[in-house]
């Protein structure tokens, strides 16, 4: 079976070329790579129909699990599946070995920034990043300065956003430190691959990655004040209508900890409680599903109904632990991205293993130029945005939109950054019956604890429209299995 | 468990339960309206299940006419009665939902699967599927997650507070039923025909215990024993004294000093030792709604003891 190649994706490039992406099967069309030649084996034996069948199986699935999500303006859907796709996205351990360890040591780099940032900023000091785009930045929770957090870690868990454009070459396009949310998808689109094709598992080696939640766990357990003996770990969502909110119970009934609402909690003397059928209990680790800004009405948002009244000060007293710890946007937002590198070389001595892409900053004057002369060739977003909302594909745009993208960056210059539209790799993926290529990034889930750890795997989000480039879930994106294989 | 699940837990069953016990009186009311009667008996007969949930003013006017259809599109699938079946069903699977982590996937998969199918389905569907087969479904859907819970929920404070939801529920709904069928199908003072027979026969089928009431009494069906078989009996798993032990037993091995614990003692005891002809002497439905009330007080007392509903 082929890759149809009506449905080829192509990119324009800079200079106006058309380059075909880099397929993870097929490569540059320069015959089948390494990892895909036992899946295109069974491929080979194996009838489309029978894949739409399973990938019809798969929503059963999927449904009667519960597993959906719900999209936020979206009248319709108050709950809706996520996509899942039957091909897998397959890495060979070379590959994962890049990914893996570039990942950890982003993250390592953003750990001491941020204690760097609420201790001494030695950093802005030095003037490797500038001091206003950290100390004025919304993230930035002057609440939270000198405060010494166990083990110093800030970011528990870290979603690092990961793409391709050629064999060995990954770029990081984003770095998600607050709540980085997919890792059930991650989880739940392995067993759904193990149960509607078994006999694809003993053909490959592939990594496990369903101990996830219990390294989460110990992470957790480990971000306990010292002293604390048999911590009380517990999941904050912000209820059963919030978009991940499968994941929040997912992951709390994984871990076998309790799934805690903002007004299940309460503080006194200077200690977190839950309200139990026997009482109150005390809580010492709150792995939060909320953002800064709800998280305690006395100290942030006031009218918050999501979150505990108090929490702020028992965490400033060491007397519970947020994972993640409050003020941690300060490390991820699009245009504290660009300095990663530099953190990376300030704080560990190392050179970057993986990539950032080239990005201009609108707020810079040359930058800013560069990016309304060249828009229909670059991505803009904007620096506070996140899934996929707020951003420009220029090859894809129409003259309108850009019109208007070229208005919002004159009036709000430093909200933007643009990127060059990178020839994301394409993943075969079955589309109206037929496997089309289409385009595929990556986000490992890192973990923090007495070490920094990745599940080998992760998640990965492919834009089911032909040609976008755009994978978020909100924008129509779905997910496929990832397969690190072994040896 | 935290008292937010526990309350959640308690609800889910309860609807579940609610669910289950309207379906069986639409189906028995059903099964009487098949039976020939005189006129305005049959209207009367359909109007029973509104007046058991009350909606009676808001079905007239929506649909206008008591109808065997309007009833039942009602009192089946309208999501604008919040009492409707499809209506429990989601507010169950919406409990659920929002208690995952304290529940087996075989409850939650269980709850999602009946109400994925119950969203589907419309008023002309189950017309053509035959109600009955509808109810039938309904009562097996209810079976399986009673199944569930008992067969996978660890004996734990989540499974106690879902045989609370159910047994409290169960108490009400029967003492309701039983007291509006009570008054439509004892007539004063004719002796009791072939029609009777056979809507007595259709009422205890609706608690599935017309066999239980050949076993235990061999003899015709008398409405003085009906009511004791619902009431009194200890081994009938619908009557008033079944649940209120349960619910006694449940509220026992949660906390045995509760003030609700001693209150539900008393009402079980209380229970035991009435004798069906005392309780007939003075009225039947008074004292089932003196149960009904006492069993909602009995219910709020739960909500603050363990689930801090105040």
């Amino acid at each position: 079976m082929a890759l149809q190649e009506d449905g080829s994706a192509v990119t324009r490039k800079k200079t106006g070329m058309l380059k075909r992406a880099f397929d993870e099967m097929h490569g540059f069309d320069d015959g089948l790579r390494k990892a895909y030649q036992a899946y295109d084996a069974w491929l080979k034996t194996t009838h489309i129909e029978r894949l739409v069948e399973k990938h019809q199986q798969a929503d059963l699935i999927f449904r009667r699990l519960g597993i959906t999500f719900s999209v936020y303006g979206s009248e319709e859907g108050v709950e809706r599946l996520i996509p899942f796709d039957v091909v897998p996205r397959i890495l060979d351990a070379e590959e994962w070995r890049i990914v893996s360890t570039g990942v950890c040591q982003r993250v390592r780099a953003i750990n001491a920034y941020l204690d760097d940032i609420y201790h001494g900023q030695n950093i802005l000091r030095a003037g490797r990043i500038p001091a206003e785009l950290v100390l004025n930045n919304p993230a930035f929770r002057p609440e939270v300065l000198g405060l010494d957090l166990p083990r110093g870690v800030y970011v528990h868990v870290a979603g690092i956003d990961v793409v391709r454009v050629g064999p060995g070459e990954f770029y990081v396009l984003e770095d998600n430190a607050r709540v980085p949310s997919g890792v059930s998808y991650m989880l739940e689109d392995r067993e759904t691959m193990m149960r509607l094709f078994p006999e694809l598992f003993p053909l490959h080696a592939v990594a496990p990655v369903n101990h996830y939640p219990e390294m989460l766990l110990r992470t957790l357990r480990s971000a306990a004040a010292p002293g604390v003996v048999d911590p009380t770990v517990v999941v904050l969502t912000p209820g059963h209508f919030n978009s991940a909110y499968f994941e929040h119970a997912f992951l709390a009934t994984q871990m076998g900890v309790e799934l805690v609402e903002g007004q299940d909690m309460f503080v006194e003397d200077d200690t977190v409680f839950m309200r139990t059928t026997d009482g109150p209990r005390r809580v010492d680790v709150i792995y939060r599903r909320i953002d800064d800004d709800y998280i305690d009405p006395l100290a942030f948002d006031p009218s918050s109904q999501l979150g505990v009244p108090g929490l702020l000060s028992v965490v400033r007293n060491g007397r519970v632990t947020l994972a993640n710890a409050i003020g941690t946007g300060v490390a991820d937002d699009k245009a504290i991205y660009c300095f990663v590198p530099e953190m990376i070389e300030f704080y560990l001595g190392e050179k970057p293993i993986l990539n950032n892409v080239p990005t201009y900053r609108c707020a810079i004057a040359d930058d800013r130029a560069y990016v309304i002369e060249h828009l229909e060739e670059l991505v803009v977003k904007e620096v506070a945005g996140s899934g996929g909302y707020g951003m420009l594909v220029g090859p894809t745009s129409t003259a309108e939109q850009r019109y208007a993208f070229k208005a919002s960056i004159l009036a709000h210059p430093e909200r933007f950054i643009a990127q060059p539209t990178l020839s994301l790799s394409t993943c075969p993926t079955l589309v109206d019956g037929k496997l089309v290529p289409r385009h595929v990034d990556l986000r490992p889930y890192v973990l923090t604890g007495e070490t920094t750890s990745v599940v080998p795997g992760g998640l990965t989000r492919v834009a089911l429209r032909e040609g976008s480039l755009v994978v978020n879930s909100s924008q129509g994106g779905g997910t496929k299995d990832t397969w690190v294989l072994e040896g | 468990m935290l008292g937010r699940m526990a309350n959640n837990v308690y609800w889910m069953a309860r609807y579940i339960e609610r669910a289950e016990n309207l379906a069986r009186l639409l189906a028995t009311t059903y099964h009487m309206s098949l039976m020939p009667a005189a006129s305005g008996e049959d209207t009367a007969n359909w109007e029973a299940p509104l007046r058991l949930v009350g909606g009676r003013e808001d079905f007239l006017s929506r649909y206008g006419e008591v109808t065997p259809g309007n009833v039942l599109n009602y009192m089946a699938l309208d999501l604008d009665n919040t009492s409707s079946i499809r209506s429990c069903i989601r507010v169950a699977r919406e409990n659920a939902r929002a208690t995952r982590t304290g529940l087996t996937t075989e409850v939650w998969e269980g709850i999602n699967q009946t109400y994925i199918e119950l969203e589907g389905m419309s008023y002309p569907q189950m017309l053509d599927d035959g109600f009955q087969e509808f109810f039938d479904w309904i009562k097996e859907r209810s079976h399986t997650f009673r199944g569930a819970c008992y067969g996978t929920l660890r004996r734990a404070e989540c499974f106690a507070f879902t045989r609370l939801g159910t047994f409290i529920e169960r108490a009400d709904n029967t003492a309701r039923f039983l007291s509006i069928k009570w008054d439509m199908l004892t007539p004063s003072g004719r002796p009791l025909g072939a029609v009777d027979y056979y809507r007595w026969g259709a009422l205890l089928r609706a608690f599935s215990a017309l066999k239980a009431y050949r076993e235990v009494y061999s003899t015709i069906i008398e409405p003085r024993r009906v009511a004791e078989l619902l009431v009194l009996r200890r081994d009938m798993p619908r009557s008033l004294v079944a649940c209120t032990l349960e619910v006694a037993g449940v509220l026992r091995g949660l906390r045995s000093q509760a003030m609700c614990t001693r209150v539900c003692g008393q009402i079980h005891e209380r229970l035991e030792r009435h004798r069906i002809d005392g309780i007939l002497r003075s009225g039947l439905p008074q004292f089932l709604n003196t149960f009904v009330a006492r069993n909602n007080e009995l219910h709020a007392m739960i909500g603050r003891e363990f689930m801090l509903v105040l």
